[in-house]
């Protein structure tokens, strides 16, 4: 049997390319490449007939042969990214452009703090391949689909990020992803790496946007590797052009006592898909796990979490919202598997979806396999609609129904955005909603 | 203000009120009193716009205009008040906003000027202390919450910030205790004025002593078997719905 054109186009193009990514030559980083290519070329693209892709259709690449290998990028300057930033949101920032990290659109090195490590993945591929040995592409290919075996074998930018044991980054730390218009549809496939050593602390921001309207493809990877007692409070905004697709893989490893927060809010793309993985390895580690989704129009959203709770002691806890109206389509699966050692495990997780439209659509498919016996354990998934009561309650003090339809519309998403400690994100995205929303200009004022 | 005549309504293809005629005048307050099912909570929804009810016949004009033909928010602005029996809780909606939101429509629906937020703060705070709510109520999310007797203060603290033409108050006293009674029997009292009309549809005659009515009807299977004054309603307490009832049948 014979490949399918899509994944010959990607493993050819693969064989031109290898040799000029970053740290090519290095053999550890070409084995691990190659191994990635051939389980690639083994997998291809998931089709329904995979359980995990069964409501999501990735037709559109075996219809267009995206260009992977990173492309030249426009001239832009401070002026032109200014809109994608978080007013008010003092960050440490790096840039990337169609997936190529921009250092004169990021901080300086001279404003990026000492004690820790901010770099471009290619940088630190070139001049230290060494320092990513331990990690890189150990963590998110295990058992991965095609999509991340692809991101793994073309790594080559992306962001590193190092906590030293003990170290608290004094700010966040912004990763911002642009696509621009290019002739021919983009394969842009960021791989990031945060590395956290015991009792270190940070925030991180992926933010994911458009510059045009035209369609691209982002494929993206992040491991997160937390050491005992280290925090990372994680954020996600997918804002990508409606015509662009996004799929996303997270992929944490948690040590003892260490905590790690997800916030991924998803508002763009044609087709938006991530999975968020974290695997709890050791006594006291905790996750939580928020999200949001709005779609509308011929959008589909989908998100996949799993939880591993392998040790005793853990908790973890998944709160995921989704709004959907149009012809749009939601999924959301989540998977807690707890093994027989996690005795104790706290494990709590809901998801509830809001249907606008009689068209619009969402499967939501909670999952708990427990194999340890002394657990609590809940999970919890709504379907529904604007509750017809509040309505006439809203209406009944003189609110115009649109108006009051978008105040509900804001109260039930603005529950997982409260959820957000990092104010300047949690407010710009509480006004996005509102712009979003038809007759809302008043709902401004509930912004604090 | 308010006159019904011979009003029937439906709910999915089943009679609920058949043939209610009823006249409020500005000034008066009238009390619906009867037992569970005669009709009473339909009477106040279908006043007050809800949808889902079928008039089948009859009319309701509300200062000469046809109630029945406006849209809920419509009665609202134009002074339709109904105090909800089960106030909704809004969870992520702050109280002072959805007050604040509900007065500007009305004020902006009378081409009045909206009130800023430092007037409304005053005004909140004055009426507030009326019902003698704590300041937090208005942070807190609408009735989320709430226990009962909250939930129906902040009902009368909207009626309070609205100031309704016409207030229709369904089952406001049920399950409260006697200190909150008293608390909201004062905040309705202090809203009579001669330009005011309130229905009070309750089931105990308790409220009554509170909040003296001009006339109490009852209701009994859609229909109002019998009108009178005050004196009515402590027959009623007395001898029950039973007689009525049966005389009606």
């Amino acid at each position: 049997m014979s490949a399918a054109p899509s994944i010959e186009h990607y493993v050819s193009e693969h064989e031109a390319q290898r040799s000029g990514l970053p740290g090519a030559g290095v053999p550890w980083l070409d084995s691990r490449r190659s191994a990635a290519m051939g389980r690639f070329a083994e997998l291809g693209f998931p089709t329904p007939r995979n359980e995990e892709w069964k409501y999501t259709r990735m037709s559109v690449v075996e219809k267009t042969l995206f260009q992977t290998g990173i492309k030249a990028c426009l001239g832009l300057d401070e002026e032109d990214i200014q809109r994608y930033l978080i007013p008010g949101l003092e960050a440490w920032r790096l840039v990337f452009v169609n997936g190529q990290f921009m250092p004169s659109l990021s901080s300086r090195r001279s404003e990026l703090p000492e004690n820790l490590r901010i770099a471009s993945l290619a940088k630190v591929l070139s001049e230290d391949p060494a320092a990513l040995e331990a990690h890189l592409g150990r963590h998110a290919d295990a058992g991965a689909d095609g999509f991340a075996a692809l991101n793994a074998a073309y790594m080559a930018d992306g962001a590193y990020i190092h906590l030293p044991r003990g170290r608290v980054a004094q700010r966040p730390i912004h990763l911002l992803h642009i696509a621009t218009a290019q002739e021919a549809p983009l394969f842009c496939q960021p791989r990031h790496l945060i590395v956290a050593e015991d009792s270190s602390q940070a925030q991180v921001l992926e933010t994911y946007v458009s510059m045009g309207d035209g369609g691209y493809f982002t494929n993206a990877v992040t491991e997160i590797v937390l050491g005992a007692n280290a925090q990372l409070t994680h954020y996600k905004v997918q804002r990508e052009s409606e015509e662009a697709y996004h799929v996303a893989t997270l992929q944490a490893d948690q040590a003892r006592d260490s905590r790690l927060v997800t916030h991924s809010i998803s508002l763009g793309a044609r087709l938006a898909r991530s999975d968020i993985n974290s695997v709890l390895d050791a006594e006291g580690a905790e996750c939580v796990m928020n999200g949001l989704y709005l779609a509308q129009g011929r959008q589909h959203v989908d998100f996949h979490t799993r939880v591993d709770h392998c040790k005793p002691h853990g908790t973890s806890k998944e709160f995921f919202k989704g709004v959907l109206d149009g012809r749009a389509r939601g999924v959301f699966s989540g998977k807690v598997y707890v093994h027989p050692d996690a005795q104790k495990t706290d494990a709590a997780q809901r998801n509830a979806n809001l249907l606008l439209s009689s068209h619009a659509e969402v499967d939501t498919k909670p999952q708990l396999e427990i194999y340890a016996d002394d657990v609590k354990c809940s999970h919890g998934a709504t379907v529904g609609q604007l509750d017809a009561d509040s309505l006439f309650y809203l209406r009944s003090r003189g609110l115009d129904p649109q108006a009051a339809r978008s105040l509900l519309i804001y109260a039930f998403a603005s529950e997982v955005l409260s959820e957000i400690r990092l104010e300047p994100l949690r407010l710009s995205l509480e006004e996005e909603l509102i712009r979003r929303l038809p007759e809302s200009q008043d709902l401004n004022e509930l912004v604090a | 203000m308010l006159v019904i005549k011979d009003l029937r309504v439906s709910v999915e293809g089943k009679e609920i009120l058949k043939g209610i005629s009823l006249e409020v005048q500005a000034g008066q307050v009238h009390a619906i009193m009867g037992p569970n099912g005669s009709g009473k909570s339909t009477l106040a929804h279908v006043l007050a716009g809800r949808e889902g009810y079928e008039v089948t016949g009859g009319s309701a004009s509300y200062e000469g205009k046809d109630l029945l033909a406006m849209v809920a928010e419509e009665r609202a602005r134009e002074g339709v008040f109904l105090a909800f029996q089960y106030p909704v809780e809004i969870p992520g909606v702050n109280n002072m906003y959805f007050l604040k939101a509900a007065l500007n429509a009305k004020l902006k629906h009378q081409g009045r000027p909206e009130m800023d937020a430092m007037d409304f703060l005053t005004l909140i705070r004055e009426k507030a202390q009326l019902l003698k709510m704590n300041e937090d109520f208005l942070k807190r999310a609408v009735n989320e919450g709430f226990s009962g007797g909250e939930k129906k203060r902040n009902e009368i603290l909207q009626m309070a910030i609205l100031e309704p033409r016409l207030a229709l108050l369904d089952e406001t006293d049920s399950g409260l205790d006697i200190d909150a009674l008293q608390v909201v029997s004062e905040g309705v009292n202090a809203l009579r004025s001669p330009e005011r009309a309130f229905v009070l549809v309750t089931h105990y005659q308790r409220l009554l002593n509170y909040i003296v009515p001009d006339r109490v009807h009852v209701l009994a299977h859609g229909r109002i078997v019998k009108s009178g004054d005050r004196s009515l309603a402590l027959e009623l307490e007395e001898r029950g719905y039973g007689w009525i009832e049966s005389e009606a049948a």
